[in-house]
């Protein structure tokens, strides 16, 4: 049973306008935060230019063939997750289960980051910014004790955002703030996905392209900063030793595997609305390539403006110990200066040692403020935005930054959406006269709902737990399950066949190899020593709590058994429909075949495939 | 003569020695970063600038007791750096040779220190009278915040998008609707006779119409 050759032209399923549109979903849905704000991260703290070698070899041996495969299956069989799998076998009709409910728990915290970025964009329009400056306390004496504490950029992240609690089993109250801020970053959505991929592939050209354009405007004003060399040296040097730590490879196949956003059913979604004859090989060759070389190309204007920001903090701590010499021996001023320091403390630590030591100086060390290194939320709202008020024109290039972030974000909430909106409107959940928009704000607003519990206080908290456990190894155990389903039940002579039909040409070799060995092999090396990494020590977590004696550092906690099993939870709820829907279908099976009237199994798959 | 006048001087000299000292009771140490708050138009700072000086703390003594006995000589300046930072100290003309309490010189700087800053063309950080904090200055917040400013326009552009989008869907499923339900008046209009499930029209009046129930059969001729 083969499904290409019999499926009708024009099945009235909505189309692309053009290639063009739908290369650049793709690329829009895998280019998203992730690259902005991990992979530097990844690159810096595994050796520098060394990492992109475990990078390359997992692209080349994990990313491109599992990417070639669902777009491959989805431009098949020309239905959304739960359909193309309902198709190949409905024993196998789990696996489309398990990457809806990935896509699904995925949009809700995806959006609620989301909502953090639009907070920031609207608090960007004032001067000064809202960052840059403490509070003062109550009696106008001093600056706000949190804030004084820590630094401004932390205090406007933490209290004046999130309002964070100390503990997450304190969920606090409602943060109408981000309630409003939510409701807008769903309005977008909705706006935006209001009748699938008519609206989503016209904004798709603006969510797309425009984070292109900001990166190439931060490329070039953070070379020309002070110390930008110095960050992108230290970026790219490369350290051949770090490859010898298995928890390299480890970073770098899952960073290629989340990166490319595999197994939620979006890709497959996408593909399903090509026309047949379409050379998906190079469809996924482009994006994949497209994707690896937006991480690199954004990685450098972020670590100009790190070694920016490590540069003026080598200053300013130099300065103040500066300062406090000058006081304390009453010289005139500048005599002192950044190039003769050195010389000057040797000189007076040689003369008056108990002077200097009671001024308890801080030891400036350049290498020290760029190896402190961060990822995610803590780089984009806590680093970023401290180099931000540095720059000359902070408004302006805080709402670059934003807008920025806003669409790398918006594009891949596209593809998430798409993969839950596509199997929906395929199970005919609303009828067929009812029109799309219907379904789509139907989602929308129960998404939203659902979100609201993110802006508790303790939301972020939640949004950590989310992206740790259901957005990472069920995403694995899908992946697997899907390269074993084309290659050994579907099996690769019939999907050989196929996508020799619509591409044109014979199946490289490559694939024959990555797709029956390499590949599944890959991901279960991956998937056990990323659980068994996750294991080793009790799941734990920072929390922010100003009562801490070592604040501003976070302290370390671990999770309360509630939350624990919450946790699995999320991690085995898409993972176990791929068992439970093949156990569904058997049972049916039994009981059909205890049943007089007997029908034959194939027949339904063939019916299924002709539906 | 001359030696009295060499004796009152040494006795003065000593006396304000004695009153000006590096933490001497209610002495002030001042630090001065002239060259951080002007750069290159700085000044030096010389014998006049201390006397501008002196003439700022009588005046602030002045205009605080509003009693006018303050005397520039009464502003007493000592150990002065190079940093620049010396010590100073407000004598009482009227009671012998004491210093005026702390807390009352501190006080009239406080109230007079933007004049004092002015005339110098420094600030709080750059001019620091080390014992005197100064109250900071709440930051300017406007009446509604900018931010909700911001949103109210994202959100309206937003839904706007949402309306017209909606609006424009619904027109077009109304437009298809109305087309379809014309195409198939048109189409009933058009199939009006019909002759044994044929429409007139097909049937080519001039040609005539082989019927194919007696034409099939060609073994039931005759052959000839």
């Amino acid at each position: 049973l083969s499904a290409t050759p019999e499926i009708p032209k024009e099945d009235g399923r909505p189309k692309w306008d053009n290639k063009f549109q739908y290369i650049l979903s793709c690329i829009g849905f895998a280019v998203g935060l992730g690259n902005v704000w991990r992979f530097p991260y990844l690159c810096q703290i595994h050796g520098g230019g060394a990492f992109l070698i475990p990078y390359f070899i997992a692209l080349l041996f994990e990313g491109i063939p599992l990417l070639h495969l669902e777009l491959a299956l989805g431009q098949c069989l020309r239905k959304g997750s739960i359909g193309a799998w309902n198709t190949i076998s409905p024993y196998l009709g789990g696996i489309g289960v398990g990457s809806w409910v990935v896509s699904v728990l995925v949009s809700l915290y995806y959006n609620t980051v989301l909502t953090w970025v639009m907070w920031y964009f609207i608090n960007s329009f004032q001067e000064p910014l809202p960052w840059s400056v403490c509070p003062l306390n109550e009696n106008r004496t001093g600056f706000n004790e949190e804030c004084y504490e820590s630094t401004a950029v932390n205090y406007f992240w933490y209290r004046k955002t999130l309002n964070i609690t100390p503990d997450i089993a304190e969920s606090g109250t409602l943060q109408w703030w981000l309630i409003l801020c939510l409701a807008t970053c769903w309005a977008v959505v909705y706006l935006c996905t209001i009748r699938g991929i008519e609206t989503t592939g016209k904004a798709i050209y603006v969510t797309a392209i425009f984070p292109y354009l900001v990166l190439t405007i931060f490329l070039i004003q953070g070379l020309t900063l002070p110390g930008a060399t110095d960050g992108l040296i230290y970026l790219f040097t490369p350290n051949l030793n770090t490859l010898k730590n298995p928890r390299v490879w480890l970073d770098a196949a899952t960073q290629i595997f989340f990166s490319l956003s595999l197994a939620f059913g979006g890709l497959i979604a996408f593909a399903s609305y090509n026309p047949t004859k379409n050379d998906c090989e190079k469809d996924a060759v482009t994006v994949a390539i497209v994707n690896s070389m937006t991480s690199l190309y954004a990685s450098i204007p972020v670590f100009s403006v790190l070694g920016f920001k490590a540069t003026t903090a080598y200053w300013d701590c130099l300065d103040r110990n500066i300062i406090s010499i000058i006081n304390e021996f009453d010289l005139p001023e500048e005599s002192i200066t950044r190039q003769n320091y050195t010389s000057w403390i040797s000189f007076l630590n040689s003369s008056y040692p108990e002077k200097i030591a009671g001024l308890k100086l801080k030891s400036c060390n350049l290498q020290e403020f760029l190896d402190q290194s961060v990822s995610g939320t803590g780089l984009a709202f806590i680093v970023f935005t401290q180099a931000i008020i540095l720059m000359p024109g902070s408004q302006a290039w805080a709402i670059l930054f934003f807008i920025m972030l806003f669409s790398l974000g918006l594009s891949s909430m596209f593809g998430n959406i798409e993969g839950v909106f596509t199997p929906l409107l395929e199970l005919r959940i609303i009828p067929k006269s009812a029109p799309k928009e219907l379904l789509s704000g139907i989602i929308c607003l129960i998404s939203f709902l659902i979100a609201l519990c993110f802006t508790l206080r303790s939301g972020s908290y939640w949004i950590d737990i989310f992206d740790r456990y259901a957005g990472s190894v069920p995403l694995l155990v899908i992946a697997f399950f899907e390269v074993i389903g084309v290659a050994y039940i579907y099996k690769i002579k019939r999907f050989s066949k196929d996508v020799e039909w619509m591409t044109g040409r014979k199946l490289n070799l490559y694939w024959h190899i990555t797709w029956r060995f390499i590949s599944p092999l890959l991901l279960l090396i991956v998937f056990m020593a990323f659980v068994t990494l996750q294991m080793q020590k009790p799941p734990s977590y920072t929390a922010w709590n100003p009562k801490y004696e070592g604040f501003p550092m976070k302290e370390e906690k671990v999770y309360p058994s509630w939350v624990q099993a919450i946790c699995v939870l999320l991690a085995a709820l898409p993972c176990v429909c791929v068992p439970l829907v093949a156990l569904f279908h058997l049972v049916k099976q039994k009981r059909r075949s205890k049943d007089p009237s007997f029908v034959s199994p194939e027949v339904f798959s063939y019916q299924g495939a002709n539906s | 003569m001359l030696r009295a006048l060499l004796l009152t001087l040494s006795v003065v000299a000593i006396v304000h020695a004695e009153l000006c000292k590096p933490d001497a009771q209610n002495a002030f140490k001042v630090r001065i970063s002239i060259k951080t708050a002007l750069g290159d138009n700085a000044y030096a700072w010389d014998a006049n600038e201390e006397y501008l000086f002196k003439a700022m703390v009588a005046f602030a003594m002045r205009r605080y007791s509003s009693k006018s006995t303050t005397q520039i000589s009464n502003v007493l300046l000592c150990n002065v750096t190079d940093r620049v930072s010396f010590w100073f100290v407000v004598t009482d003309s009227s009671k012998n040779v004491t210093t005026v309490p702390g807390s009352e010189v501190e006080a009239a700087i406080r109230m007079n220190r933007n004049r004092i800053n002015s005339a110098f063309l420094l600030s709080d950080k750059t001019l620091q009278f080390l014992k005197i904090t100064s109250t900071l200055s709440p930051p300017v917040e406007p009446s509604t915040p900018v931010w909700l400013i911001v949103f109210g326009v994202v959100l309206c552009l937003i839904v706007a998008g949402i309306v017209f989008l909606i609006v424009s869907g619904i027109q077009k499923h109304k437009k298809k609707n109305k087309e379809s339900t014309e195409r198939e008046n048109l189409e009933e209009k058009v199939e009006v006779t019909l002759e044994n499930g044929i429409p007139c029209e097909a049937l080519d009046l001039k040609t005539g119409r082989i019927n194919g129930v007696f034409a099939a059969d060609d073994e039931r001729f005759t052959s000839l």
